[in-house]
């Protein structure tokens, strides 16, 4: 597979940032009251997404490691102002649904989480595919959550209402319907086993599920690299023990046998 | 796993007692509410309970099978959880309302967290506050419609005078269980008799709510004030069936005390300092979020250990 279709896939099903990965659950709580809100707040989180990514890809070789973190951190701000203000002049029916919740994308953890483990590390146009790819990831994600938040509690369908106001669940529609919202889906998408990191096949007697792409050149990769030796090692070992062992048997077996053999000579 | 667990020198006394023989003994107890509560309201109590009991009897049964999970309808607790529940439920609501409580009962609050004896809150009781928040106006119409009144609690509370006899009998306004003090207690004494609970958790509980309408009800020693409040909405109902629920109320006897006492505190503020009238549901969910850290607190030493310092 192309490698930046890779990425789109991988942002969209394989790591899905809400479902699979629990990344930015802030926002997917808070924001997700209708499917218009869902949708606003995910394409902002990608359009930050894209450009810090690629970004902190232009820089990372010029970034100290030491200082890494605060240089996302205000590059990641930058992009996000941009946004907010781009928001404010031509969408402000979206400004003021998001309110706080623009600004927060600086903190928003999937940002930084990419920007650390992904952008940092491999070249511009990968890490924008990673970008668009976790960005429209957590844009559907959003907005299914919104939209059975927003069909169940409020009876409509982007603003439209479609059911009667004598049977809207308003619960959903509050804090608590988005936990309840969240998890139902995250349990429909483990229960019909979507191929994602979390869903390797075997994977669940792994903790990390298997997934070993995303782990190449970190120290996780490292230690299973010393823990794959150290298996070796071992089973060597093991082998060099059971091969003397078998040796120590052969002999001691000769020298029964022989002494078997000595004995009847004993007895004459 | 049989011989695992008799490692106790014989000879065993054993109990007859069993989750079903439990269950059974609960439902029975209801039955004097769940009557009058019939007699009063007439044929539509009777499909709430019917169909509170079966939907949660067909969820547990759907769920259990599409897991491919054992089948434990037949333990009765669905049906005691669809009970309860229909009894939490003003009569004249439209029929769809208490199906959908019913599911959420067992699917969300005792399924999904792993069935009987998961739980961590009461299902009925969790059941009826979905319902409570997301129907409110439709959850707390008493009357049918275009007849307008108010509950003796919420006449109380606006400082108007309530007749405390028809709150002991029951016909007042009110859900369709809890309007009756006297087929409540005599259920509550089959259950107390037949040791099914004791009394710590209900006693504190209502002595609590008592002492606290007594001192802050800002009505002096007015004696058919804290009547009033303690047969009025629903207290009795509450404390002796759904607050004694064994997955959700504490094991230690100190404990058990602790948590009638916190149940009756919090019922007391949600119900003279809170907007609401009520407030023995959310007073009840609320303590059983606070059960684990009860029991951490009060675990008994066993005989021949020193106490800790």
């Amino acid at each position: 597979m192309n490698k930046n279709i890779e990425r789109l896939y991988n942002g969209i099903i394989k790591e899905n940032p809400t479902f699979v990965l629990m990344l930015g659950m802030c926002p997917t709580l808070a924001v997700t009251v209708s499917a218009t809100n869902g949708l606003g707040m995910g394409l902002s989180t990608t359009a930050v997404l894209v450009v810090s990514n690629a970004l902190i890809s232009l820089l990372r070789k010029i970034i100290p490691d030491k200082v890494r973190i605060p240089a996302f951190i205000v590059i990641v701000a930058s992009v996000v102002t941009v946004v907010q203000l781009l928001l404010q002049a031509y969408v402000p029916a979206v400004y003021d649904a998001l309110g706080i919740y623009i600004p927060l994308i600086v903190v928003n953890c999937i940002i930084l989480g990419r920007a650390e483990s992904y952008a940092s590390k491999n070249g511009i146009v990968e890490s924008a595919f990673d970008g668009i790819g976790m960005g429209l990831g957590f844009t559907i994600a959003l907005t299914c959550i919104g939209f059975v938040r927003e069909l169940l509690g409020a009876g409509s369908v982007f603003g439209r209402v479609i059911i009667p106001e004598d049977f809207h669940i308003s619960i959903l529609v509050m804090a608590p319907g988005a936990f309840f919202v969240l998890a139902c889906l995250t349990a429909l998408q483990n229960k019909f086993k979507m191929p994602s990191a979390t869903n390797v096949a075997g994977g669940s007697s792994i903790v990390c599920g298997g997934n070993c792409t995303s782990c190449s050149e970190t120290v996780c990769a490292e230690n299973h690299k010393k823990i794959a030796a150290a298996k070796a090692e071992e089973a060597k070992k093991a082998a060099a023990e059971k091969a003397a062992k078998a040796e120590a048997a052969k002999a001691k077996k000769a020298a029964e046998a022989a002494a078997a053999e000595t004995k009847p000579d004993g007895n004459e | 796993m049989n011989k695992l667990l008799n490692v106790s020198t014989s000879p065993h006394v054993r109990s007859s007692a069993s989750t079903s023989s439990i269950m059974c003994d609960v439902l029975i107890a209801m039955a004097p509410a769940a009557l009058f509560g019939i007699y009063q309201f007439g044929f539509r109590a009777f499909l709430i309970i019917v169909i509170c009991v079966a939907t949660a009897m067909l969820t547990e049964y759907i769920y259990e099978k599409a897991m491919k999970k054992p089948i434990t309808i037949m333990d009765y607790s669905a049906a005691v959880t669809g009970l309860i529940l229909a009894l939490n439920m003003p009569a004249y609501i439209d029929l769809w309302i208490p199906a959908l409580g019913s599911v959420f009962a067992i699917l969300i609050v005792k399924q999904l967290y792993g069935g009987l004896g998961q739980n961590f809150m009461n299902p009925a009781l969790a059941g009826r506050c979905f319902l409570l928040i997301s129907f409110a106006g439709k959850m707390t119409q008493f009357f049918p419609d275009g007849v307008t009144g108010a509950t003796p609690l919420a006449a109380l509370k606006a400082g108007e005078s309530v007749n405390l006899l028809d709150m002991f009998i029951g016909t007042i306004p009110g859900t369709i269980g809890e309007t009756s003090v006297i087929a409540l207690l005599i259920g509550a004494a089959y259950m107390l008799a037949k040791k099914v609970i004791n009394w710590k958790i209900p006693f504190t509980y209502i002595a609590t709510v008592a002492v606290f309408a007594l001192i802050f009800g800002g009505h002096g020693f007015d004696m058919t004030y804290v009547a009033a409040q303690i047969c009025g909405g629903g207290l009795i109902f509450g404390a002796f069936f759904m607050a004694t629920d064994y997955v959700t109320s504490p094991i230690t006897p100190n404990g058990q005390i602790i948590y009638g006492v916190c149940l009756g505190l919090l019922t007391g503020i949600f119900r003279i300092f809170g907007p609401s009238a009520e407030g023995v549901s959310y007073a009840i969910i609320f303590c059983n979020l606070l059960v684990p850290l009860i029991e951490k607190v009060t675990m008994p030493t066993p005989f021949g250990r020193e106490a800790k310092k």
